[in-house]
């Protein structure tokens, strides 16, 4: 700071007036994280003292065992050890700030290492199955209880799989994306009702969709189980889902755009064709997309409703249909081990299933309502370039150069 | 919508030598594809409603007709042998709500950290990673997260649930019928596989993301007025965030901790997988066997005559009473915080 400059010299200042800071110096930031060394000393210096006291306490002391346990004891001794260290030189906020910070950290490394350790483990325990072409293209029709890991594979699931959420989607996305536009664009008693009601069915657990499927349309109907069957059962449990995300993309859509396509005197029916929809459209897609990745990874309402087999059946509406998460929880329970093998084969497959529709939800919901990708941009400018070359031609006076750009 | 965004008479003022418009009707007509499209999408609603209250009446109906022929019994009994009329929720009412409460004592401070971390702690390069982190975790399956625990976790967690039982015993919940305490050699891990505690904890790793993910936006909108205020008070990045982002997210933190124990109710096939059912309450987590209301339904009901469905039907309907008012408090909570108002600092 630049010293005070006292306006009376000799007498008792009465006032005082700062000096400005030179003009035209230029404002540095602060740094508000600076990492000092003695910070990242104590941070080692704890980890290694809590490390070496464990390994003690577990190898000489104390008849200890556990890979678990270990990592808690020496954890836990690790905060100790470091809030000592820092307490030699800070104050009490501060040691409480560094203990905070690393538990904190700690349990964002945690939840890291938890989906590491699932995703491991089930690639692991199915790569063996992995490896083999067969895995991919062959089903199980010929492949009994007994038969090896080489013998045998999942296409028939895959196919399954693929069709019942084709089904599932084919009901839920029309119908979902429907029911928003409706609670969006016909305000009311009514949307009201649908909005508590759908919000209300996000609370049915998946394995009562089943039930209910399983009830009316498979005991009562007498569909037995097929393909089609499951489909509408992951359809209702899906259906509520993406008609709510479709209701908060919709709700986010700038009014301002809406309201500038009334004023040019559109009507309603085209504002939602040409701006509420299209400007909305990668939430929506989004909605869709992340639908469809919760009914790959159902397997209760499939449980109940598709039956299981070996076969491969590409026909919803008769027999039953093997899918990918049914394999996986038939295929564990069973005492053999290729089998268990094949079953964690089928959860792989499942997940990269999943994670490659959620990449591909990311990247097209990347983006917010109305921004653009390059090609999109340009496609606008261009369609606005031949707009104005068509408003010039129809309106250009007699005489007038036709070919102005 | 059409209607209502024309200005009204505001410009009698301006132009008072103009003669004040007369009550100009302001009501547009539709048009005929206004009229189809409103039409269609009035019929895509109530379609939707009528399914969702088709599959709530359905299950109603149903669970009435075995709700009716148990009477009180259904309540009290512990046993689920529905054609001798001998069944009852109690049991597995006690065990559905003790697996979600384990899993939420779990979940809790995983979700609140990792929520903290993202918002508060990590670099700004690597959030938009780690938000695509939690995403992903709450898109993976169900069945994956059931088939880790059942086949990896829970004989990772058996030395933990013995260490729990050989110390903490008199509490009545971690007791374990049937070891000998202090003694590791000649037992088994099967007496403390198949628990509930170890059901528990795979569900609070399937609703954890969920929690988070609803933290962490609350958290994220703390107002950064108020947090600059509590830097430039002198304080700590843990006071400013103990004094300003959890006061601000406390709401976000209670109903998205509520909204993870509504799908932890209603979770069914990882439980299924690991828990061996019992139907008998049976109080201590550490123990093997246990029940939930979702798995009972996936195990019974292909065995089930038709009253052994309505007998299901009736414990569904009990679960989805269950998690229809957990969700509903846990929104009334959400909206009522504080968390994403537009705060004046």
């Amino acid at each position: 700071m630049p010293e005070p400059v006292t306006r009376a010299g000799g007498a008792a200042p009465r006032t005082t007036v700062p000096s400005r800071p030179q003009a035209g110096g230029v404002q540095q930031r602060r740094a508000l994280s600076g990492i000092r060394t003695q910070d990242v000393l104590a941070l080692v210096g704890a980890l290694a003292a809590a490390l070496c006291t464990t390994g003690v306490l577990w190898t000489q002391v104390a008849p200890f065992s556990g890979i678990i346990g270990f990592a808690v004891v020496s954890w836990c001794l690790f905060v100790l050890i470091y809030a000592v260290l820092v307490s030699f030189d800070e104050n009490r906020p501060t040691v409480r700030d560094r203990i905070a910070s690393v538990v904190v950290h700690s349990l964002g490394a945690l939840v890291l290492l938890a989906l590491i350790d699932v995703v491991g483990y089930t690639f692991l325990r199915g790569w063996s199955a992995l490896v083999h072409l067969n895995f991919w293209t062959q089903d199980l029709s010929t492949a009994g209880p007994l038969a090896p890991i080489t013998q045998g594979g999942v296409s028939h699931a895959i196919v399954g799989t693929l069709i019942e959420v084709g089904i599932a989607m084919g009901i839920a996305a029309p119908l979902g994306l429907l029911a928003a536009v409706f609670m969006h664009e016909v305000p009311g008693r009514l949307a009201r009702l649908v909005r508590t009601v759908v919000d209300a069915m996000t609370a049915l657990p998946d394995v009562l969709a089943g039930l209910f499927i399983y009830a009316t349309l498979i005991l009562t109907f007498g569909w037995g189980f097929s393909g089609r069957a499951a489909g509408c059962a992951l359809a209702i449990t899906v259906l509520p889902i993406v008609c709510r995300t479709s209701d908060v993309v919709l709700r986010l859509t700038p009014g301002g755009l809406t309201e500038a396509s009334y004023a040019l005197g559109s009507g309603q029916w085209r504002t939602v064709l040409f701006v509420t929809l299209p400007t909305a459209r990668s939430g929506l897609a989004t909605a869709v997309i992340l639908g469809t990745a919760r009914a790959i990874g159902e397997t209760s309402p499939v449980l109940l409703t598709a039956g299981a087999t070996g076969n491969m059946n590409t026909d919803p509406l008769h027999g039953p249909m093997m899918s990918l998460p049914l394999l996986a929880y038939l295929s564990v329970l069973q005492p053999e081990q290729a089998v268990v093998t094949r079953g964690f084969g089928a959860a792989c497959a499942l997940l990269i299933l999943v994670v490659v529709l959620f990449l591909i939800a990311r990247i097209i919901g990347g983006r917010g309502a109305g921004q653009l990708t390059a090609r999109q941009q340009r496609r606008r400018a261009y369609g606005s370039a031949r707009d104005l070359a068509r408003f010039t031609r129809q309106h250009a006076p007699a005489g007038y150069p036709k070919e102005e750009s | 919508m059409i209607s209502e965004s024309s200005p009204g008479g505001t410009s009698t003022s301006r132009f008072s030598a103009v003669a004040a418009p007369a009550g100009r009707s302001l009501r547009s007509k539709l048009s005929a594809s206004d009229l189809v499209f409103r039409a269609v999408a009035r019929a895509g609603g109530v379609f939707v409603l009528v399914l969702m209250l088709l599959v709530g009446s359905f299950l109603a109906f149903r669970a009435l007709n075995a709700l009716h022929k148990a009477g009180w019994s259904f309540l009290t009994t512990q046993a689920w042998n529905p054609d001798s009329n001998d069944f009852g929720i109690v049991a597995i009412l006690v065990g559905t709500i003790l697996i979600a409460f384990v899993a939420i004592i779990v979940a809790l401070p995983l979700a609140t950290g990792a929520a903290l971390y993202i918002s508060e702690y990590a670099p700004r390069q690597i959030k938009p990673l780690l938000i695509g982190v939690i995403d992903l975790m709450a898109a993976v399956p169900s069945i994956v997260y059931g088939m880790w625990g059942w086949g990896f976790l829970q004989w990772k967690m058996a030395s933990l649930a013995r260490w729990i039982n050989d110390w903490f015993f008199w509490i009545p919940l971690f007791k374990v019928d049937g070891v000998t305490r202090h003694y590791s050699a000649g037992q088994t891990a099967t007496f403390y596989t198949s628990s509930s505690f170890m059901a528990g904890v795979v569900v609070a790793l399937m609703v954890m993301p969920i929690a988070c993910s609803i933290m962490r936006q609350a958290f994220s909108q703390a107002p950064p007025g108020e947090r600059e205020g509590a830097y430039a008070l002198g304080s700590t990045r843990w006071g400013m965030i103990r004094a300003v982002v959890i006061p601000f997210g406390l709401g976000a933190m209670i109903g998205g901790t509520m909204l993870g124990l509504g799908r932890a109710l209603g979770e069914t096939i990882a439980v299924a997988l690991i828990i061996s059912p019992v139907f008998l309450v049976q109080p201590h987590i550490l123990q093997s066997g246990g029940s939930s209301i979702a798995s009972l339904i996936a195990l019974r009901y292909a065995e089930s005559t038709p009253f052994g469905v309505s007998a299901l039907f009736a414990a569904g309907l009990a679960l989805f009473g269950l998690t229809l008012s957990v969700n509903f408090v846990a929104a009334v909570i959400v909206s009522r915080s504080r968390s994403g108002a537009v705060s004046d600092a």
